[in-house]
């Protein structure tokens, strides 16, 4: 009996242990401030002289490429702008959580970091975590710019902006693009199920592409999950025996290399047309470039275009991360975090505002905002959150982007 | 000819698989644990390839040979580090720290590599076989998962029923106690079923590296479960029932993306494993259990 | 007091004694403000992992089945559960009200689902019957991402191809979108509901532990055979078993999806993977010991959490650490140190070894008023 006692106890002291355990390492710093906060709720104000930004994504995990891109290209921008002495005078304080691209996690991270006393958050990165979020921040009235997360429920909270794309945008242009530039006859689609981005754009591809009828026809229209990302042969000798002379990839990258190396093995030679998350292919490790040849796709960033702007970024980004080239989720992050910085000045945000303040400010600046960035020049918001910016269309030659007009 | 291509596809498939679930099944027949971790030394076998043969530009035999020699070090340090401690525990037990290792792996791959995914180059160097006017394309990597697929079945089979050290496997799976009683060294045996089970790994990671070019730390995770499914489909234990049970999920897996859903083969995988199971309780080549009193 | 009782009865007011406690402390430190937003936050979330780990354990600790696919019910309560709600947000107005019955539809629908696999399952014996529910878990997974349900003027619609093939009227708002799940979801799990649901849950256990069926339920679990050949209907208490287990999960899959407004069925939150997680809090907890249950759960969805202060190396840690406790715990040498330092068991008493537990239950029964515990 005295046993059992002491190892309940033991296991009673071993929870709260846990639990003051967390108070303590989630405040480093400013604990005091945030400590009254969390009671405050909403109202939180976080002191001291610093503004702080926080940023979630999946940094483990299958979708860790997309939230270590978005680390790194942020941290990037925090760096430089604190080297330039900060914003208004005021350092950038910069957090990020991983949430394992899990909606659970993603709140855990969130709730984390309001315990740091964070005040702006620029996340999440993927969109199913990304709008369970916006529930909270919309409660808290917190500002949020995602850089990434492109589906349409993402932007339902008026505090919620994007610099990505919104899904429709991209399907309805691609259509239209290859209607318009007559590049076939004949149109396989490939898309991942399970994923928001790559099922949205699909969705309007299809609407829009039988008001495309006169100069092509989809002929086939295969989907696949993340669970089955790696195998596409099946699929593959499908469109092939359907006779499709141009293959519509809205997914990412990386799968995308996948695709075009079994396409290649089975003698599979169509145009592949992918959407912004193509960029990268060329940046594989290892992967054969040969193989991406006249790949076309619509971007709002490349990697190796000749601007100075996206130059010097690809340079200190390639310094900073082993030489790593950066994809769009790390040019989008990068925008997110000068974004924020330009709305930040023109609308007088001071450390030390409490988090609805800063919100309410931001709300009111970045509506106004003309942003010339690495994803775009003239980048504009409506009220609704989503931006307006141009994709350009690119093709791969000799290992290259090249603009397609 | 189209039916034609998915079969060969499937088959191609399969026999990933069961060289994988060959390493499932003789783990599982001797020390009689799940080895959850199974996968993710698939995976760590297939960086090794990947950083000698492309990276630092070793020939492929021999970036071969170094993976197998990792990944048998590899596996008999978690036997002796993680498994062999818990010899006398629940298979539960081990079970839960083989899901440890897993993660341990993985997390320790995601460290070293980073999340990026690498395009893993072929290290089958033949020209798809191309038949009938192009209508049906043969891959090398498939035709050489194939012929390693059944040159490692027959050469195991040999070894086990040969071989004195492949006679005290058998031995140890069927009563670990009386084996030890008859001077057979029970903590070597299993030691040299790791030791085994992982190099088989290696290859088969980059077999399954060279058909679906693509690798992650997550790469293992998934091949892993579905060769432990094709371990059990064949009945758990059995040499040539990991082949056969290999074979067949490979090709309901492709056919079933094929003609009937993309999304669903999966699903149909599991469904038809279901049914073997249910007309079959141990698999199809699993020996019938006798329950005692 | 306590001394007089029988043994388990002891045991139990324990076990409830535990989660009212913690359940007041909690509540008393939240409302002085002494709580971080991040354990705040992880409140309900706790609440249905313990209630997945303790329903659990009524499969694998007393049953003495191990069971793989313990998230696809949790995954039908879930989604079932959150479908209803939204499509009701409007027409019932009260809050606690529509959870409730959501709740109820959710164990209705889970039990039920749990009995149609069980019809099957538990035909099969050990390893066999693990891959079966494993396999059984990734259909319902893989199932409920291609399902397309969408409501409208004219009533429900349903398909399992994509959105538009639903052909809604223009007023029609869709529920469910294939893979990309339920958003929206009504935000109506809070921490004393979770308690509560808890406390049912400990309560529905506990009794049926200690009742005439469930002495017969483990009876089977020892010895088949002889339970069989005293009279016990095998396939009946099976049954039993199993689909109050999945009855369980699927209210914790309840609570889960109306604490988050967004749900999709990835590998993560409803494959295997949750699945196996399911398990290493009974493994951990201690196999039939239901209190250790909730103690694991609690520790480890705690654990990788607290090690956020750790960034990068936090999931590595938390692999180490799993890894650490296993040998700690079920190693001879681990036991040997314990033994000498005079360390209890980490989170319980019984051995996870599962004859060793079923001995102590055993002796939880036979024992007397007044006998001197261990």
């Amino acid at each position: 009996m005295k046993k059992k006692i002491v190892s309940l106890v033991m296991a009673g002291l071993l929870v709260v242990s846990a639990i003051s355990g967390c108070g303590g390492s989630g405040g480093s710093g400013s604990s005091a401030a945030a400590g009254s906060s969390a009671a405050a709720g909403s109202g939180a104000a976080a002191g001291g002289s610093t503004i702080k930004i926080g940023s979630i994504g999946p940094v483990t995990g299958a979708a860790a490429l997309y939230g270590e891109a978005v680390k790194n290209g942020a941290q990037l921008a925090v760096d430089e702008i604190n080297a330039a002495g900060g914003i208004g005078g005021s350092k950038i304080e910069f957090k990020f959580e991983d949430d394992e691209h899990d909606a659970e996690k993603s709140v855990n991270a969130y709730n984390t970091l309001k315990d740091w006393g964070m005040q702006i958050l620029m996340g999440t990165v993927t969109t199913t975590p990304c709008i369970a979020v916006t529930e909270k921040t919309s409660a808290d009235q917190m500002f949020q710019l995602t850089p990434s997360a492109s589906s349409q429920d993402v932007i339902a909270k008026d505090n919620v902006f994007q610099v990505c794309f919104t899904d429709p945008n991209q399907g309805i242009a691609s259509a239209k693009y290859i209607g318009t530039k007559k590049l076939a006859t004949k149109v396989a689609v490939l898309y991942n199920s399970s994923d928001v981005y790559s099922k949205g754009i699909y969705e309007k591809f299809m609407e829009e592409s039988k008001n495309q009828s006169g100069t092509y026809t989809v002929v086939a229209e295969e989907a696949f999950t993340d669970e089955s990302k790696t195998d596409f042969s099946a699929q593959l000798n499908k469109f092939k025996s359907a006779g499709a002379d141009l293959v519509f990839c809205p997914f990412y990258y990386e799968v995308a290399a996948v695709v075009l190396k079994q396409a290649n093995e089975i003698k599979f030679t169509p145009t592949f047309f992918g959407v912004d998350g193509m960029d990268g292919i060329l940046g594989v490790e290892n992967f054969d470039t040969k193989l991406a040849e006249n790949v076309v796709l619509l971007t709002p960033f490349v990697a190796d275009a000749q601007d100075e702007k996206t130059q010097k970024f690809v340079a200190a980004y390639k310094k900073a991360y082993n030489n790593v080239t950066p994809i769009q989720f790390a040019a989008d992050a990068y925008d997110a975090i000068y974004i924020i910085k330009e709305a930040a000045e023109k609308s007088g945000v001071k450390a030390g505002m409490k988090t609805d303040e800063i919100c309410k400010l931001l709300k009111e600046a970045i509506t106004g905002l003309s942003f010339d960035g690495l994803t775009g020049t003239g980048m504009k918001w409506s009220a609704d959150g989503a931006v307006n910016k141009d994709p350009k269309a690119m093709v791969i030659k000799n290992g290259a982007y090249t603009a397609m007009d | 000819m189209d039916f034609l291509t998915h079969l060969i596809n499937g088959i191609s498939l399969g026999s990933i698989y069961a060289i994988i679930a060959l390493g499932y099944t003789m783990v599982y027949g001797i020390a009689k644990m799940l080895n959850f971790a199974h996968g993710d030394v698939i995976m760590i076998g297939s960086y090794v390839v990947f950083i000698t043969v492309s990276t630092m530009g070793f020939p492929t035999i021999l970036g071969i040979v170094i993976a197998m020699a990792i990944c048998t070090v590899l596996g008999m340090t978690i036997e002796k580090v993680a498994y062999s401690p818990l010899r006398n525990a629940t298979p539960l037990a081990v079970l839960i720290t083989a899901i440890g290792v897993s993660y341990l792996l993985q997390n320790i791959a995601l460290l070293v590599f980073g999340a990026n995914p690498k395009s893993f180059k072929s290290v089958v160097p033949f020209e798809p076989l191309v038949l009938a006017d192009g209508q049906l394309v043969i891959t090398g990597v498939s035709i050489v998962a194939i012929i390693t697929g059944v040159i490692i079945m027959v050469a195991l089979t040999l070894f086990v029923n040969k071989t004195k050290a492949g006679c005290a496997m058998k031995a140890v799976s069927e009563d670990r106690g009386a084996a030890q009683l008859m001077g057979i060294n029970v903590n070597g045996t299993i030691s040299m079923t790791f030791a085994i089970g992982s190099a088989l790994a290696a290859i088969a990671g980059v077999l399954l590296c060279s058909a679906y070019p693509t690798l992650t730390p997550y790469t293992g995770s998934m091949p892993g479960i579905k060769a432990f499914t094709a371990a059990v489909f064949g009945g758990i234990g059995s040499i040539p029932g990991a082949m056969i049970g290999g074979l067949l999920l490979g090709i309901i897996e492709i056919l079933g993306k094929a003609y009937i859903s993309s999304q669903l083969a999966d699903a149909i995988v599991f469904a038809v494993l279901i049914i073997v199971l249910l007309v079959k309780p141990t698999g199809i080549l699993g020996k019938p259990i006798n329950e005692k009193v | 007091m306590l001394k007089n009782m029988k043994k388990s009865t002891r045991s139990n007011i324990i076990t409830y004694a535990m989660v009212i406690v913690a359940y007041i402390v909690m509540q008393t430190l939240v409302s002085t403000g002494s709580v971080t937003n991040l354990i705040q936050g992880l409140l309900v979330p706790l609440c249905a992992y313990s209630i997945l780990a303790v329903s659990l354990n009524l499969t694998v600790g007393i049953l003495g089945e191990l069971s793989l696919g313990h998230a696809g019910f949790m995954c039908v309560g879930a989604f079932v559960s959150a479908a209803f709600s939204k499509i009701n947000a409007t027409s019932i107005e009260n809050d606690l009200l529509r959870f409730i019955i959501a709740i109820i539809i959710a164990a209705v629908c889970a039990g039920i689902v749990g009995i149609l696999i069980g019809i099957p399952v538990l035909r099969l014996k050990g390893d066999y019957l693990a891959i079966v529910t494993l396999a059984f878990g990734e259909i319902i997974k893989n199932v409920m991402n291609v399902i397309y349900l969408g409501v409208d003027s004219k009533g429900i619609h349903f398909c399992i191809t994509k959105a538009s093939d639903l052909n809604m009227e223009s007023d029609g708002k869709i529920i469910i979108n294939g893979a990309t799940g339920i958003t929206g979801t009504p935000h109506s799990s809070n921490f004393t509901i979770g308690v509560i649901l808890l406390l049912i849950t400990l309560f529905i256990v506990l009794n049926l532990i200690n009742s005439r069926s469930g002495r017969a339920i483990m009876a089977i679990r020892d010895n088949s055979i002889a339970a069989e050949s005293i009279g016990i209907d095998l396939t009946k208490y099976k049954m039993l078993a199993f689909s109050i287990s999945a009855m369980l999960a699927g209210v914790a899959g309840a609570l889960y999806s109306h604490n988050l407004s967004t749900l999709a069925a990835t590998s993560k939150n409803f494959g295997y993977n949750m699945s196996i997680m399911i398990l290493v809090f009974v493994v951990l907890g201690g196999i039939g010991n239901i209190r250790g249950s909730i103690i694991a759960a609690i520790i480890l969805t705690l654990l990788p959490e607290l090690l956020r202060a750790v960034n990068d190396y936090r999931m590595l840690i938390y692999a180490i650490l799993l890894i650490a406790l296993m040998l700690f715990n079920s190693s001879p040498a681990g036991i040997n140190f314990r033994e000498k330092y005079g360390i209890g068991r980490l989170l319980h008493k019984n051995g996870p070894d599962l004859s060793e537990t079923a001995g102590t239950q055993r002796a939880h029964h036979v024992e007397g008023a007044g006998k001197k515990g261990v």
